[in-house]
């Protein structure tokens, strides 16, 4: 018996020591990060329970916040409205690292390889970039436009294939393509007049075109990343221009694609509509008319749906398109001020931030059924580890 | 004394002029979150500019209103006369002129 026991000791040991840190044994690949806008704190979630998991304070000013993933998803990169640069360990629910890199911010992006975080400013006006693995600040590109050298607010920054970032000069009406693989010599090509006011931007999936909505004039602004040599194209400059302007209540984001056939779904700046192009020859396709402006116009990862949230008034509306015939299949209301969708890395889930009430929740995309909700305080964004496999968010 | 009654007219006047609580509660909400997405929480500027007192000191009550009301044109600031009475435009203009964003 002794004997027995003797012999089974050295394997019962290990497994009794793996029992015991069982339960804090946690994978990255269904974590996410909610982000509470008012107290300036995020939630780290498990997208597959759904639970809240824990809450990382002392993250500043998350008016306006993103956030992107390191590559091995266990670091969560928050960008907040203040120029903090936040890294959240996301394994041992701490602030890993915190710096405040500039006086009002609006973003970032991680690169290819995931050793280096861009942050675009607004004050001053640039993109500084930081070693994603000591926040040490490699290089700084000020924003200067015009013959008088302003700075301009830098928005839409996403990463490309190549070691490359792309951006866009609010005031300086520009789009500059940031080669870093000499990180503390970044070199720069700068597209000039490319529209009146880019305000925001989005990447195709595939790293290939990079396009920019215009606020002051009609259309996007679209670059062939395979063909930066050609320059930039304005396109969509004649849609609705009879159409009566309508006040923006708030700026839209072109985030998502919608790769069913070839469509891209993109906001429709001061107006009721999603505009569909066609991305064989930029044209539009057609024109849907929705609830409110639209603001995130996000595609469920198998591209069938998109999920559409709207600015005020209109914000406690979600509309569902089904992309098989461009039709809204589903108009919900889940409570007032709906902010943000983030779909689970296939889709069969969609979590949607609802800011005056206080919560979180989720939805089956099939059934487009609530089946679970999240207290949240003044929920804005919504992240998923997945992102960091993904190009251009 | 014998003016008493004028003064207990203008504070009547004073206190119908302000919104109700619940009311305030939700301009506030509006201000923090509506607004705070291009004004920033608390508002030190973003895409719109800072609407922090000292920001605001130089500007006169006229010219805010306006830009809340009426909107700014060439910028992104839309109007708001829709959705706000020029009463409850006045009450944000004081309170953004009084407001300790550190410590209230």
């Amino acid at each position: 018996m002794m004997k027995t026991l003797f012999n089974t000791l050295p394997l019962l040991i290990p497994m009794l020591l793996a029992a015991c840190s069982q339960a804090d044994l946690r994978a990255t690949g269904d974590l996410g990060v909610v982000i509470e806008r008012e107290q300036g704190s995020a939630q780290i979630v498990n997208t597959s329970k759904p639970a809240m998991l824990s809450r990382i304070e002392g993250l500043g000013d998350l008016s306006h916040a993103s956030v992107v993933f390191s590559r091995d998803q266990r670091y969560a990169y928050v960008f907040g409205r203040d120029g903090g640069l936040s890294k959240v360990d996301l394994l041992q629910d701490k602030l890993a690292k915190r710096i405040i890199q500039a006086g009002n911010s609006i973003g970032g992006a991680i690169s290819q390889d995931g050793k280096v975080i861009a942050v675009s400013n607004y004050t001053p006006g640039g993109v500084k970039l930081f070693d994603a693995d000591t926040l040490e600040q490699l290089a700084e590109i000020p924003a200067l436009y015009g013959e008088d050298n302003k700075l301009s607010k830098v928005v839409g920054l996403v990463d490309a294939p190549g070691q490359r970032f792309v951006c866009s000069l609010f005031e300086g009406n520009q789009i500059w393509l940031i080669d870093a693989k000499n990180p503390r010599q970044p070199q720069v090509q700068k597209f000039q007049n490319i529209g009146k006011q880019p305000y925001d931007a989005l990447l195709t999936p595939d790293g290939h075109f990079y396009a920019a909505g215009l606020f002051g004039e009609k259309g996007l602004a679209l670059l062939d990343l395979w063909q930066p040599e050609q320059g930039v194209k304005h396109i969509l400059q004649d849609y609705g221009k009879d159409d009566a302007q309508t006040p923006v209540y708030k700026m839209p984001h072109l985030e998502g694609w919608t790769v069913a056939g070839n469509w891209l779904l993109v906001p429709a700046i001061g107006r009721h509509e999603v505009l569909v192009v066609d991305t064989r020859d930029w044209s539009l396709a057609r024109r849907i008319p929705l609830a409110g402006q639209p603001v995130f116009v996000m595609a469920r990862p198998d591209g069938r749906q998109a999920w559409v949230n709207f600015a005020f008034p209109d914000n406690q509306t979600v509309q569902v398109i089904d992309i098989k015939d461009f039709q809204v299949v589903k108009t919900l209301q889940p409570g007032k001020a709906v902010l943000h969708m983030e779909f689970s890395p296939r889709g069969e889930a969609v979590w949607l931030a609802v800011r005056d009430e206080d919560r979180v929740m989720v939805y089956d995309t099939e059934t487009l059924a609530e089946t679970a909700r999240l207290p949240a305080q003044k929920p804005s964004g919504i992240f998923f580890s997945n992102r960091a496999n993904q190009l251009g968010l | 004394m014998r003016f008493i009654w004028l003064l207990a007219l203008f504070c009547h006047v004073a206190v119908a002029d302000e919104p109700n609580p619940q009311r305030q509660r939700e301009l506030l909400n509006m201000l923090k979150h509506d607004c705070g997405s291009c004004h920033g929480l608390p508002p030190r500027g973003g895409l719109g500019p800072s609407l922090l007192p000292e920001a605001l000191a130089d500007k006169n009550d006229a010219m805010l209103i306006d830009a809340i009301q009426n909107g700014r044109a060439g910028s992104a600031m839309p109007p708001w006369k829709q959705f706000l009475t020029t009463d409850e435009t006045v009450w944000l203009v004081r309170l953004l002129r009084g407001k300790d964003w550190e410590n209230d």
